[in-house]
């Protein structure tokens, strides 16, 4: 199970560009089109939101941590950044006390809600990578490795767990982003797929 | 054609001229509001944000973090000289105010010029408080790459110039906020530390005093300023 989640949404438009482009019109359409994609890699796909609504970080967590063995991709446009490009991020080790979650590990019985994502970094960090060399082999002057940074989404997730952002809301209209968008949704796809093998070898 | 027909189209052709007429002038008012309300914005931070001086203030080269030229998804550190204080909460503030108003281009800038710094605390295990206005927060681009490039240009300005800070917490106002622009926690605290390779970690630490606030402390001179180089991100 991939859990997309289209950032922003409702009256939080997130990143918004002179020409009129907003983030949460952008990563909507991009979910949609990553969710074709996925599912014809046989996953099977569920969104955080489907329209113009905004749930709040904790209730798209809830989304994905009810899932069991889920993946969990946010997805962002920037507001800065070289256009045409994408970053991928992953959370850093907040320094706290190990977290056992993951197939294979050890599990401990509880955890708490907003150290979620402790468990999974080693994961996130791999999925990460996976996404970025796609990324850096599809869109010209993408970085070839990930990035660690404190993103509030990632957080509360007990799954492996990135973002996505593609520069950027500048851009005169919307075509530009369009474009980027079937590519997008194919790299990440093969990415996902990649992982899922290392995910469930891990599990057995 | 009748004659009230005539009449009103006689009438509308008037307005739409005396529209065409007056309409640069509209333009230029707005114009005028427009740049009135922008120095109305920096005549409240020249109030509000006042210039922190204090008495053992000495001209030393800080090493700033503003965004690179050659690569604007990065920060560079850049030096210069700033009078700052021995004392680390004056010298925090000191060295957070020129990141706001000392940037060396428009496009170098990390945070928004109308962000305010209202408070520095520094506690005795090296966290510092870092309270800004609402500018902070909402006139920073929405974005996981400029939300976590503007806290890294804090944290890196701060450990580059003052030892004793181990870790920031940043609020918005007072309050605890769940992110700076949408994207970047700022529910936890970030790490400081000096740039890697500086000789600030040679220079023994100041002493902190214990309480919330630390008011007095001897900081090193700086001359442990790292060679300016590109770091990546």
């Amino acid at each position: 199970m991939v859990v997309l989640d289209p950032a922003h949404g409702g009256a939080d438009q997130g990143a918004r560009g002179s020409s009129g482009i907003a983030e949460s019109e952008v990563v909507l359409s991009f979910a949609r089109l990553l969710r074709i994609s996925l599912e014809a890699q046989g996953l099977r796909v569920l969104l955080t939101r489907q329209a113009n609504d905004d749930p709040s970080f904790d209730d798209r967590s809830k989304t994905a941590n009810a899932q069991r063995g889920a993946i969990f991709i946010t997805l962002h446009v920037s507001s800065t950044g070289k256009p045409g490009t994408a970053r991928v991020y992953s959370l850093a080790p907040d320094g706290g006390p190990p977290v056992n979650r993951g197939p294979g590990l050890p599990r401990t019985l509880l955890v708490r809600w907003d150290r979620a994502q402790q468990g999974y970094i080693d994961l996130s960090r791999k999925l990460a990578e996976l996404i970025q060399i796609q990324m850096a082999q599809r869109f010209r002057g993408s970085a070839e490795t990930p990035t660690t940074a404190a993103v509030r989404q990632l957080r509360t997730i007990a799954a492996p767990a990135v973002a996505i952002e593609v520069s950027s809301v500048t851009l005169p209209d919307r075509t530009q982003l369009d474009k980027m968008a079937p590519v997008l949704a194919d790299s990440v796809a093969r990415a996902v797929a990649a992982f899922r093998l290392v995910y469930e070898a891990g599990a057995k | 054609m009748s004659r009230g027909l005539k009449t009103t189209i006689a009438i509308l052709a008037v307005l739409v001229v005396l529209g065409l007429i007056t309409l640069p002038s509209l333009r230029r008012a707005v114009q005028r509001i427009s740049a009135t309300q922008r120095t109305e914005e920096q005549a409240r931070r020249d109030v509000m944000q006042v210039p922190v001086s204090t008495p053992t203030d000495v001209k030393v080269k800080a090493q700033m973090y503003w965004l690179s030229t050659s690569s604007p998804a990065s920060l560079e550190p850049t030096t210069i000289e700033l009078p700052l204080s021995a004392d680390p909460v004056e010298r925090s503030k000191q060295l957070l105010l020129a990141l706001i108003t000392n940037a060396p281009s428009e496009s170098q800038r990390t945070l928004p010029p109308d962000a305010i710094l209202l408070a520095f605390y520094l506690q005795p295990d090296g966290t510092g408080v870092a309270d800004f206005s609402d500018a902070l927060s909402a006139e920073t681009p929405s974005g996981i790459q400029s939300e976590q490039l503007a806290v890294d240009s804090i944290t890196r300005t701060l450990g580059a110039n003052v030892n004793v800070i181990r870790q920031l917490k940043i609020l918005i106002h007072g309050q605890e906020v769940e992110t700076l622009a949408g994207h970047l926690d700022l529910s936890g605290l970030f790490p400081v530390s000096p740039p890697s390779g500086a000789a600030a970690s040679s220079v023994p630490d100041a002493p902190v005093t214990t309480g919330a606030v630390q008011t007095t402390a001897t900081m090193p001179a700086l001359g442990s300023v790292a060679p300016s180089k590109q770091v990546p991100q």
